[in-house]
């Protein structure tokens, strides 16, 4: 087999632990509210304080988004936002910033683009890894395949419903570091986190030695925080993109100051 | 040799398969499970069989169409009454099946989508007849094109919900529905309309759809005694072409299926996604698929509602591309002259979406002899569509 390359995405994960510190994953849709401030937005939260940034590549019919993710990926789709775009966008990034990017797409558009086409316009882009969150390990062999070719990570999610065996082998198939779904649900922020989080982080904690990020339904510094005490990672999706789409012109500005606060949360 | 379709995990060679986020897998390994446990269980089938005679009516009858037959002077042409069924379609035979085994798996909350309305209309039916809260996922659209399928939902016990997101059509409804599942799955049974979605619901829809097949081999077989020529059917989701289709997949018989062509293939505003697609994944499972070369669906267009969507069940690309199956198309002006000739000359009002079969006669005839047969399948009644046909009519109610 090839060398496998040192990913980015493991450098920093093993940085944290080193420092005892939790992962800040911000995510961000490529694209929104228009192509170059997506771009800034990209390098803003980056210099925020952000250990990796989820990089939403717009989808006709995104299943697991709540409305907030849906609405910005209709607004990217009406930019003209494609893969094609995604990829310049982070060649782009890659100018300024060195942080792991991991594109969070639905399989179709990996699919149709090629998967080994896909992989490697990642991987020569600057792209670390990829989530697809409609590609579970049944049927994610094809693209894994191509992925590790390329080098890109294939980060895979594990949920409360799923079984401890699939857990393990989801653990096992994922590269980087494993998603864990908070809830039973799509995305989106809630008030409150769900009340057996600890329960399913820890269950999670003892079939897998792989770095776990939590995501789905966190928004307030609070919350980041209290993940930060479970997790190796908490990522802020729906709360980012929402605080995005009201601050309007201000919006780099705003992502900065809310990514501080979240940074400066998780790290007391 | 098709009895082995799908595999166990759900794939026609290529085709179908489980796309679905993680949070859903656990969720279909127990339908799988209660499925194949319930599909050789002889209470259920009973119990499946007492509600197809004595609530669905079935078996519905195979009518030799004699003055249509007369009309074209060539094959003989029968057609299968789906329209007949309880609630003016074949989607009946589908909701029984699967709300009795939502109720053996303890599930008191379905879901499901709803296009023009007839899944949803039986699906609310299902529901009300086993008492079980039913909400059904309805685009914005249609829910205005089909007021009168909303009243109908309500009224039989059922909420409606509009859907707002994307094209606010069938498509958005069944993502809108997944959500739903995504979160209320533990409690919630989702009632899928056609052979799409995850495995198993293709395997499985096509299964309680099978019935379609099974009756008309028989009912040809006495009225003939042989098997027919050709089986036309209308395809949308593919459900009722999949029903009669299946028992006859590797036999003489030539299987054809209609795609709306809507303003005609090459107008870009069709629903053909077997005659004009690509390769690709929609709700949960891989098949030929209306998309642009980035792999964003694109909205389909039909003057059928039901079968106004971009993607189409994977059991068909895999009868597609072994060429098992053929599958054409026809233009919604096509449909309009064949619900119009179907009226006057049998005196039966198709559905719009089984005006698409009922058309593809026309094209076909000619290559016909007196010695041929043909059976139509009748998928559902036009009752619902006289307001969309009139406004394509130009006439005013």
């Amino acid at each position: 087999m090839a060398i496998t390359q040192i990913n980015r995405i493991d450098a920093v994960f093993d940085k944290l632990e080193k420092e005892n510190r939790t992962a800040l994953m911000p995510y961000l849709m490529a694209g929104y509210p228009d192509v170059e401030t997506s771009l800034e937005l990209l390098v803003a939260v980056a210099k925020a304080g952000a250990d990796l940034i989820e990089f939403g590549v717009p989808y006709s019919d995104p299943l697991a988004d709540g409305p907030t993710i849906q609405a910005a990926g209709e607004v990217a789709l009406a930019n003209n936002v494609n893969t094609g775009t995604v990829f310049e966008l982070v060649r782009r990034a890659r100018e300024s910033v060195d942080t792991p990017v991991v594109v969070m797409t639905y399989y179709n558009t990996i699919y149709r683009y090629g998967l080994e086409r896909f992989a490697q316009k990642a991987a020569e882009s600057g792209v670390d890894g990829v989530i697809a969150p409609d590609l579970p390990p049944e049927e994610a062999g094809p693209w894994a395949e191509a992925a590790s070719k390329f080098g890109i990570a294939t980060v895979m999610l594990v949920a409360p419903t799923s079984t401890d065996k699939r857990i393990e082998r989801i653990s096992e198939l994922s590269n980087g570091f494993v998603y864990c779904v908070s809830l039973t649900g799509v995305t989106g922020a809630r008030a409150n986190l769900p009340s057996n989080l600890t329960d399913f982080i820890y269950r999670v904690r003892a079939l897998t030695d792989k770095p776990l990020a939590v995501g789905f339904g966190i928004s307030e510094p609070e919350q980041a925080k209290e993940v930060s005490g479970i997790a190796d990672g908490v990522i802020i999706g729906s709360a980012l993109v929402g605080l995005i789409g009201k601050a309007g012109g201000g919006c780099v500005e705003a992502a900065r100051a809310y990514m501080s606060r979240i940074r400066e949360a998780i790290d007391t | 040799m098709q009895r082995l379709l799908p595999d166990e995990r759900g794939h026609f060679d290529e085709f179908g398969g489980q796309f679905v986020p993680e949070t859903l897998m656990t969720a279909l390994e127990e339908l799988v499970e209660a499925y194949e446990k319930y599909r050789d269980d002889p209470t259920f089938q009973d119990e499946l069989a007492f509600y197809q005679r004595e609530y669905i009516s079935r078996p519905t009858r195979l009518y030799f169409a004699k003055k249509l037959t007369e009309h074209y002077g060539r094959a003989k042409i029968y057609l299968k009454r789906e329209d007949l069924c309880h609630t003016g379609s074949h989607k009946l035979n589908n909701t029984i099946g699967q709300a009795l085994l939502a109720r053996r798996m303890g599930k008191k909350r379905i879901i499901a989508e709803t296009g023009a309305g007839q899944h949803g209309v039986a699906s609310a039916t299902a529901a009300a007849l086993f008492g079980l809260e039913c909400q059904v996922y309805m685009g914005e659209e249609d829910t205005q094109r089909q007021s009168l399928n909303v009243f109908r939902m309500n009224l039989l016990g059922s909420d409606v919900i509009p859907v707002t997101s994307g094209t606010k059509t069938l498509k958005d409804a069944m993502n809108e529905a997944i959500r739903d599942w995504v979160t209320n799955v533990e409690t919630t049974y989702y009632l899928l309309g056609s052979v799409g979605g995850p495995h198993p619901y293709p395997m499985m829809v096509r299964d309680f759809q099978t019935v379609i097949g099974r009756e008309t081999k028989e009912q040809i077989e006495r009225a003939e005694g042989r098997a027919p020529d050709f089986i036309i059917a209308c395809v949308g989701g593919g459900s009722n072409a999949m029903g009669i289709f299946y028992p006859f997949i590797g036999t003489e018989t030539k299987l054809i299926g209609v795609e709306p062509a809507g303003h005609g293939l090459e107008s870009g505003q069709h629903g053909a996604p077997l005659s004009r697609g690509a390769k690709g994944i929609l709700h949960g499972s891989l098949s030929y698929l209306l998309q642009d070369e980035y792999g964003q669906v694109l909205p389909a267009h039909s003057i059928s509602a039901g079968l106004d969507y971009p993607g189409v069940g994977p059991e068909h690309s895999y009868l597609k591309d072994n060429a098992l199956a053929e599958y054409v198309s026809v233009t919604d002006d096509e449909a309009l002259e064949a619900f119009k000739l179907l009226s006057q000359t049998e005196g039966i009002l198709p559905a719009l979406e089984s005006s698409h079969a009922v058309a593809y006669i026309d094209k076909m005839i000619a290559s016909t002899t007196k010695d041929d047969i043909i059976v139509v399948n009748l998928s559902g009644r036009g009752d619902k569509d006289v307001q969309v046909v009139a406004a394509a009519l130009g006439v005013n109610l």
